[in-house]
């Protein structure tokens, strides 16, 4: 028997408050139907004996406590999944918003999930090549890692974006011999209609979409509901890669939307805030999200999540940027200046990071050489931006001979490394020969990090002046 | 019966759980909560009202639904078959989790901490009619090749005699082995197993001035900021910096016979990538597995938050246990700040009164309380044999702002300290431990022992090496107004020296095989290596040569592949040095 309430006592932003109610439960699922008949849902924030706080997913514009009731689904929130979710496009709720149907569940699956046991993970190690080079070769991505893309208002992080989730495969064949490639599981919150339309329209360029699915909730969509939509976007990611087998990568845009959402609940409820005004349990709150990522031991299905954030005021030390980076593995920083710079895509290497990067190359995951080039590539090029501040304030003349090479390194490095086409698709062999006819602008006693043999068979072979060297 | 003493739920919000008609619940209580009989634990007690913190998802529960108090205190069962084992915050074996619950973690699941079907062969060592005191050894389980279990008369009596005590053979965790009388006449019974509250310190007889250095095969850290065995040092840093390599570095070449690690609000990936890898890394030592010395306790990131704040003090009980038995024991807890962020997310439901950033004012007293379980102490019993608590535990501070109040109670308390710096990380300078802001308070204590382990006149080459980057860093300031050329030919030459303090010694790759770990022996002659390049150059120098004269580009690259020395081959270091008397 479900149980309705006229009891509403009070509303404030996006939090109602129900009196007299009995044997409610926590994170309960609740129907709030206005005085007008239209239905909101929300759901238990805060189980009391005889009160309810209740959170509203939708807008409440327009509530009058009198005239409104409360109705208890006696369930948590679940979402319908079947395989005919692929290729729909859906609400922050799972409502479809595509004019299609409703879907048909298979099963009703908890949104909040539930953790993976560390002891059925999976390592992460396959290496994913994306085409592009300052992921590919210095950052690598792998099969089940969580790596945001770190980026600020007006920096190109959609298209960097649409471009891994069009060109990223995993280069070891499939039992049937070929080569798999990603099915995308989109979430969006709170970004502008054009945003969301520039991925669903590249999607539907490259066929992507009939793979894909989509979860949208615009700027001018109901806030809360942004709370939601990725634990539903990943609820359907989980099914489609732990039960359907599928290798899932997951975009989410913009996790500072998802954020700022939740420090207005937070607000609302009169919570004692951390830093900035965001709730203590953001780090707990971000991790339940970022952590439903990944493989497991005995399944082929994988998710592997990219989500995206705005840094504001491009401060990496806010409390958001800050947070997900504790709890990822590692960032992919974009950078003002290479932007300004005409340079795409405009990865900051330095500061950017895949922890996980270590299991996925090397011999028989892409070549040999791999972890030497890459790290005598961010050794010379850290030393090439710190020769530059140099010869901002001495004037290049002033420079040592050594560090004009480095100086050119550096502009290399970004001119023919970081830079490449928007619909460019690097191999990773390409990527690494790239590197060392770059390493191969210094002399030869400056490449400490690279291995004699590596040296002899590879730097001699890209780069067309190799036998002037000493 | 416990079903008696049953109370109902009055408010669920998050892991916060109230609850009335628990008239006889004591604080820190174990309680089963809802209709899963999920476990909570008491944390405060207002009237009739129960304030309970709950270690598993509570969503879908409550008001109405019955509380049940079980009248004994969050404990860990401590006995053979801890090692090797990977628990939760709560120290259920993850493995039988997989095995009841599948992949995903699921709740209200029961699992025995310690197999309870498994025999161990016990050897006993004392017979019946012997006159003991707590902490005596009364037997011994091989529990891997790497570690003997020691079974101890549980610290609950004074002296005693021992009544019976079993003959050698197989029992499970739970038989009785011996029974003893105390001075009073009460029986004790001792099982391979008994159970201890994590709150509660272990007892010992008493505690020593470390004096020990734990060799780490870390050479920033040993050769410039070494920890002592027994000691507590933190390692903060923003993220990316390292933090986690660090302490899985430590983990793996410390020289200590048990290793704890506690993932604390941690990635679930990096829990794995221990699982997968420790039981195929060997120990230096003998060779064996890593696994055969380490018990891991993980509560990743997403797993419930009350129990990331009983985590940490999980892993130090079973750390203090084999420390008793008179081992070294180093417990390593990535990361403390996931542990005051859980503190401080109860308190906040609690609606205490908050201090910095939210924080509850007992932050720096529960801070200081964790890391003083740490120690070179005299253990109970008769034999006074001696164990090594060291730990160290990894700070988070948000953006890397040290003066947070997680760094800064910690560091009141710590005695090393291991500044990871974000910008070495970006140049992959690597442990980006940042040798101008790091210390170490053990220096002194240790100067005997690295001068009679790692070489002679060991503290005074470390103190030249020191003074050259300190000298760098001076230097730096004036390259960077005037330029390079602008300096005299000896501080070009000691740049270059710095150089190669930086780029040879300090930076140290994890993940490759020779360079993985150093030990001291090398890591001495090392350092003495350079520093004599330095010393003899300098010479060289006020004679008239130039500094580009002494350090050839064939010199560099020689001095540069010495880290690529084996261990096996460490004579190499002789040839080396005959070159470098050749210079001058």
């Amino acid at each position: 028997m479900l149980k309705t309430y006229k009891t509403i006592t009070e509303a404030a932003g996006p939090l109602v408050v129900v009196g007299g109610v009995e044997n409610i439960k926590y994170e309960e699922m609740v129907e709030i139907e206005m005085q007008d008949g239209q239905i909101k849902r929300g759901r238990v924030l805060e189980a009391n004996e005889t009160t309810a706080i209740i959170q509203v997913f939708e807008d409440i514009r327009g509530l009058n406590l009198k005239g409104s009731k409360a109705k208890f689904l006696a369930k948590t929130m679940k979402l319908g999944v079947s395989s005919d979710m692929v290729g729909r496009i859906f609400d922050g709720a799972g409502k479809p918003k595509d004019g299609g149907p409703e879907i048909i569940a298979e099963k009703y699956l908890d949104v909040n999930g539930s953790p993976i046991n560390p002891y059925s993970r999976e390592y992460p190690n396959d290496f994913i090549q994306t085409g592009i080079s300052t992921i590919d070769g210095l950052n690598t991505l792998v099969r089940g890692q969580k790596l945001p893309i770190f980026s600020a208002a007006g920096l190109p992080h959609a298209m960097v974006a649409s471009q891994i989730a069009r060109q990223a495969k995993v280069l070891t064949k499939n039992e049937k011999g070929e080569v798999e490639k990603f099915s995308v599981v989109f979430g969006a919150m709170g970004i502008t209609f054009e945003e969301a339309q520039f991925f669903i329209d590249e999607f539907k360029k490259t066929g992507a979409l009939e793979k894909a699915v989509v979860f949208i909730n615009l700027a001018s969509d109901p806030v809360v509901e942004r709370i939601t939509l990725p634990r539903i976007a990943l609820t359907a990611a989980e099914f489609l890669a732990f039960e359907k087998d599928m290798q899932v990568l997951v975009v989410l845009t913009d996790m500072t939307n998802y954020c700022e959402a939740l420090r207005e609940v937070s607000a609302a409820r009169k919570e004692v805030p951390g830093r900035r005004g965001y709730p203590g349990y953001l780090y707990t709150d971000l991790a339940t999200i970022y952590e439903r990522a990944g493989r497991i031991k005995n399944k082929k299905g994988s998710i592997t999540q990219i989500p995206i954030l705005t840094m504001p005021e491009d401060d990496i030390t806010h409390p958001i940027p800050d947070l997900s980076g504790y709890i990822t593995e590692g960032q992919i920083l974009l950078s003002r200046d290479l932007h300004k710079k005409n340079i795409y895509p405009p990865i900051d290497v330095l500061p950017s990071l895949s922890r996980l990067k270590d299991k996925g190359i090397g011999d028989k995951k892409t070549r040999e050489d791999h972890s030497g080039v890459l790290n005598q590539l961010f050794a010379f090029y850290a030393r090439g931006r710190e020769v530059r501040e140099l010869a901002l304030i001495l004037g290049e003349s002033a420079l040592t001979d050594v560090d004009k090479k480095y100086l050119k390194f550096a502009d290399d490095f970004e001119q023919k490394f970081v830079n490449q086409n928007y619909t460019e698709d690097r191999t990773i062999q390409q990527t690494l020969d790239l590197g060392w006819e770059l390493i191969g602008i210094l002399p030869k006693e400056e490449m400490k990090r690279l291995k004699e043999e590596h040296i002899n068979k590879y730097l001699m072979s890209s780069s067309p002046k190799g036998e002037e060297r000493v | 019966m416990a079903e008696e003493k049953t109370g109902k739920i009055i408010k669920v919000a998050g892991p916060l759980v109230v609850a009335n008609g628990l008239s006889e619940a004591q604080m820190y209580e174990v309680v089963k909560v809802g209709n899963e009989k999920i476990i909570g634990e008491v944390i405060r007690i207002k009237n009739n009202d129960v304030y309970i913190q709950v270690y598993e998802e509570t969503s879908g529960i409550g008001p109405g639904e019955p509380v049940y108090l079980t009248g004994n205190p969050l404990t860990v069962e401590l006995g053979p078959g801890l090692i090797s084992n990977i628990y939760d915050g709560i120290q259920r074996p993850l493995k039988d989790l997989a095995k009841k619950s599948g992949e995903f973690i699921a709740r209200g699941i029961e699992c025995l901490a310690l197999d309870a079907n498994k025999k161990w062969t016990l050897t006993p060592l004392k017979k019946q009619g012997d006159e003991i005191e707590a902490g005596d050894i009364l037997g011994e389980v091989k529990e891997t090749e790497l570690l003997t279990h020691k079974i101890m008369a549980p610290p609950v009596f004074n002296k005693g005699t021992i009544t019976s005590i079993a003959p050698k053979g197989d029992y499970t965790v739970s038989e009785v082995i011996a029974e003893i009388k105390d001075e009073n006449g009460k029986k004790i019974e001792v099982c391979l197993s008994h159970k201890w509250p994590i709150r509660n310190a272990r007892p010992i007889a008493k505690k020593l001035t470390p004096s020990l250095g734990l060799i780490t095969g870390q050479r920033v850290i040993d050769m410039f900021f070494p920890i002592a065995k027994g000691g507590a040092g933190c390692v903060p840093g923003p993220f990316g910096s390292g933090k986690t390599v660090v302490q899985h570095q430590l983990a793996k070449w410390s020289d200590a016979d048990v290793i704890i690690f506690v993932g604390c609000g941690e990635r679930g990936n990096e829990m794995t990538d221990l699982l997968m890898e420790f039981p195929e890394l060997n120990d230096p030592k003998t060779g064996r597995p890593l696994m055969e010395r380490t018990v891991l306790v993980a509560n990743t990131s997403n797993m419930p938050v009350a129990a990331r704040e009983a985590s940490v003090y999980t892993g130090i009980t079973i750390a203090e246990y084999f420390r008793d038995m008179g081992y070294s024991v180093v417990l390593l807890a990535d990361s403390t700040s996931r542990w005051a962020e859980a503190l401080r997310e109860i308190s906040g439901r609690l609606e205490e009164m908050p201090g910095d950033e939210g924080y509850p004012a007992y932050l720096g007293s529960r801070t200081a309380a964790f890391y003083e379980r740490a120690g070179y102490t005299q253990c109970l019993g008769q034999d006074k044999r001696e164990g090594f608590l060291t730990v160290v535990g990894a700070v988070s501070p948000p953006g890397g702002d040290l003066s947070e109040p997680v760094t800064q109670n910690t560091l009141r308390v710590t005695k090393v300290f291991w500044a990871l710096d974000a910008s070495l990380a970006y140049k992959r300078h690597f442990p980006a431990i940042n040798w101008l802001n790091s210390y170490s308070l053990y220096e002194d204590n240790l100067k005997e022992f690295f001068d009679k382990q790692g070489g002679e006149n060991f503290t005074e080459f470390r103190k030249k090496a020191m003074a050259i980057l300190q000298k760098e860093a001076e230097l730096q300031e004036i390259v960077r107004l005037v330029g390079i050329e602008a300096l005299s030919q000896k501080d070009q030459f000691l740049l270059e020296i710095a150089r190669i303090i930086r780029e040879d010694f300090l930076h140290q790759n994890a993940f490759t095989d020779v360079d993985s770990f150093t030990s001291l022996k090398k890591q001495y002659l090392m350092v003495k290596t350079i520093v004599d390049i330095f010393i003899k150059g300098e010479q060289a120098i006020s004679q008239g040569k130039l500094a580009k004269d002494i350090l050839t580009n064939s010199l560099k690259e020689k001095v540069s592949r010495m880290k690529l020395i084996k261990e096996e081959e460490i004579e190499q270091f002789v040839l080396l040095n005959k070159e470098i008397e050749q210079i001058v």
